[in-house]
């Protein structure tokens, strides 16, 4: 089997392009053949193939036992999961949207991310938490958070956020191979999805074999002399748009998607940074004490005598609002990108 | 012994509900056709329709007064024309306009209004927690008002819930808990997620009365919640009713159904609580002629209230901003007070403007 890193853009002639959500449940199919230990379970994973096409066909693999319905009990089944995988197996629990972490986060803050330390070591938590985050089709405050950062704060959670089809599934491989529970964030504007249209970065060339992108790597999506863009998730793609829009300009982006927030890939941003002298950091989580604010944290105790400039894009410390308007207006886009690059590089 | 006018006013309550959704899936298509894209047209996001739930919110509703608090889930139209929600300015809600009972921040999912004491929210079993509060502030206030909190019957495996009856039982409070039971939990069925085939029986192992009534006859729900509003409101504690009601429709728009059989869907359809309760009114004597202009005065004011809402004005972009606090600090935490700022000067707070 593959264990190397390699990039999207070097997928060969011969892979298919697939979308997000079919290179996530291949990894998960795969995994499941190999292992009778893995199972999946949540609401409306068996039938319906997952909300956002998380689990589509598995039901007609693996029949119910291993593609289980559960009730809609957040408590009781993402505890259960840790039960299991402390019990030996390899459970995937996928909370529906993400903002319904609320119902559920004792087992997941008690107990998933801390049993590991609490037992000294003697058990692990092999387990990982799927969900769907992320905004922009006008769901309101309770359906469009990415709530990165309340995940990734926590010590005892590796997190990883996709923003390709290469690598949700090199990202899966490794999550259900991780003795750790792995939270595994997917943007729902990414999965390929018929009634909620991508762009059409996230749909990429997908090796047929199994392969596994290994945790605290980022991805330098786009070199640049000038402004060192950090970011991840949906707004990698914006941050692509706008870099090609910067470089009409004479502007030269370097973009670099983060891909695994817990690991964190220092190096790879203070590289970066030393290079540009000049930082944005985007997400599209809540801005204070979140993402954004790490990201300059560790640049500034890295390599503050390179950095002149910085700045940062997420949502300014209010709930997701419903109309267009207003969600449009908190949510960062690519003309904002765009002129907060011109900004730092003035 | 309901009344031939309570009948009526049930009738046109229901009528109301269920022409005013079949209005907005001609709205909501708009934009969002040949290809579906959840985020188009001039009201995006997801809509959850509640057609075939009318008979739950009408005759439950017809107990209660404007003082008394209603919580209601993510398929909440039904509930909140029954509790005499704003029409108007729920419908501009739903069309994201800044005359919407929530300024257009909540969408048809959260919809809020004080002057009946309405609420919904979009996470399973989420209301019973608030309705019992309500309840709690109604007894430590010495009045009489109660407080019924509407769930599906997804939602009856939730701890959400389930502590709620037990809260509620043991401090004798006035809360009606209302499970609609429409037979689905998104595409679960409901025997692949629990054993109890009857949702009142939850009841029994909080010591407090459990009711279910199995068909969606507005006249069962009405006999049924007066008698638990009545147990309420005398301070004798709280009741759970499940009423058996039908999902006409998809989960959401855009649902295919593709786990559900056609005879499914046709037995809901086939079931279908305004035509048996216009059956009653007829039996009771009232004419053909009453009922059509029942009718046509529902669909006036449907249509009216969707006319007004499409000509109100979109909220500006600097009211993204505002209604994070009731007394909004002067200075946010880390933003150099832009994000408190209702002016809207959000250019350090990745805004547009």
């Amino acid at each position: 089997m593959a264990t190397e890193s390699r990039d999207y853009t070097e997928a060969t002639e011969t892979d298919r392009e697939l979308t997000m959500s079919r290179a996530m449940v291949e990894a998960i199919a795969w995994e499941m053949r190999e292992n009778e230990e893995v199972f999946y379970m949540g609401e409306d994973v068996a039938d319906y193939g997952g909300i956002f096409s998380s689990t589509t066909g598995l039901l007609d693999e693996f029949g119910r036992d291993r593609v289980m319905d559960v009730p809609i009990s957040e408590t009781a089944y993402l505890g259960a999961a840790v039960g299991a995988a402390q019990a030996g197996m390899r459970p995937i629990a996928e909370l529906m949207f993400v903002d319904f972490f609320g119902v559920a986060m004792d087992q997941i803050y008690n107990n998933m991310a801390k049993n590991t330390y609490m037992s000294g070591g003697s058990f692990s938590v092999p387990m990982v938490l799927t969900t769907a985050v992320g905004g922009t089709y006008n769901d309101a405050g309770q359906h469009s958070q990415t709530l990165y950062g309340t995940f990734a704060h926590l010590p005892g959670m590796k997190v990883v956020v996709p923003s390709t089809a290469y690598d949700a599934k090199g990202l899966m491989h490794s999550a259900i191979r991780d003795d750790d529970p792995v939270v595994y964030m997917f943007h729902k504007r990414l999965m390929g999805l018929g009634w909620m249209p991508s762009p059409s970065g996230p749909k990429t060339g997908v090796p047929k074999e199994d392969y596994t992108i290994p945790f605290g790597e980022a991805d330098v999506k786009r070199p640049g002399d000038d402004v060192t863009v950090v970011t991840l998730g949906l707004h990698v793609h914006r941050a692509m748009e706008a870099a090609e829009q910067l470089d009409d300009d004479g502007i030269d982006a370097e973009v670099i998607d983060l891909r695994t927030l817990v690991p964190l890939d220092t190096e790879t941003v203070l590289d970066s940074v030393r290079k540009t002298g000049k930082l944005l950091v985007v997400d599209e989580d809540y801005q204070s004490f979140g993402v954004t604010g790490e990201i300059v944290a560790r640049a500034a105790e890295g390599a503050l005598d390179d950095l002149s400039a910085v700045k940062r894009l997420a949502i300014p410390d209010v709930p997701i609002p419903y109309a267009r308007s207003l969600e449009d207006e908190v949510n960062p886009g690519t003309d904002d990108i765009a002129a907060a690059v011109r900004e730092l590089h003035e | 012994m309901v009344s031939v006018t309570d009948l009526q006013t049930m009738y046109e309550q229901m009528v109301t509900a269920r022409h005013y959704e079949e209005r907005l899936v001609d709205e909501y298509l708009v934009g969002k056709q040949p290809a579906f894209d959840i985020s188009a047209g001039p009201i995006p996001g997801e809509l959850h329709l509640a057609a075939g739930h009318e008979a739950s919110g009408a005759g439950v509703c017809m107990h209660l007064r404007d003082d008394d608090t209603v919580t209601a889930p993510h398929r909440p139209h039904h509930i909140a024309i029954a509790k005499g929600v704003d029409l108007k300015r729920m419908t501009a809600e739903i069309f994201g306009r800044k005359t919407g009972l929530c300024r257009g921040k909540g969408g048809h999912m959260h919809l809020f209004d004080p002057d009946v004491n309405f609420a919904c929210s979009g996470i399973i079993a989420q209301g019973c927690p608030p309705a019992v509060g309500a309840a709690m502030a109604a007894k430590k206030r010495n009045t009489d008002s109660v407080a019924v909190a509407f769930l599906g019957e997804g939602a009856i495996d939730q701890g959400g819930f389930l502590e709620s009856l037990n809260l509620a039982a043991v401090h004798d409070l006035p809360v009606v808990f209302v499970v609609e039971d429409n037979d689905w939990a998104i595409s679960m069925p409901k025997d692949r997620v629990t054993d109890v085939q009857n949702g009142a029986q939850r009841a029994a192992g909080f010591d407090l009365p459990g009711v279910r009534i199995d068909s969606d006859d507005a006249t069962a729900v009405y006999e049924a919640a007066g008698e638990a509003v009545m147990r309420a409101r005398d301070g004798n504690g709280p009741t759970l009713i499940e009423v058996q009601v039908h999902r006409r429709m998809g989960h959401f728009m855009g649902d295919a159904e593709a786990y559900r059989s056609e005879a499914d869907i046709d037995r809901a359809k086939q079931r279908d609580s305004i035509e048996r309760l216009a059956e009653d009114l007829r039996s009771h004597g009232v004419t053909d002629d009453e009922l059509d202009e029942i009718r046509e005065r529902a669909h006036e004011r449907v249509e009216e209230a969707i006319s007004w809402a499409k000509e109100q004005p979109e909220p500006g972009p600097e009211e993204a901003y505002e209604n994070v606090f009731t007394n909004p600090p002067t200075q946010a935490a880390t933003d150099g007070g832009s994000a408190a700022d209702a002016s809207g000067d959000a250019d350090e707070t990745g805004g547009d403007n």
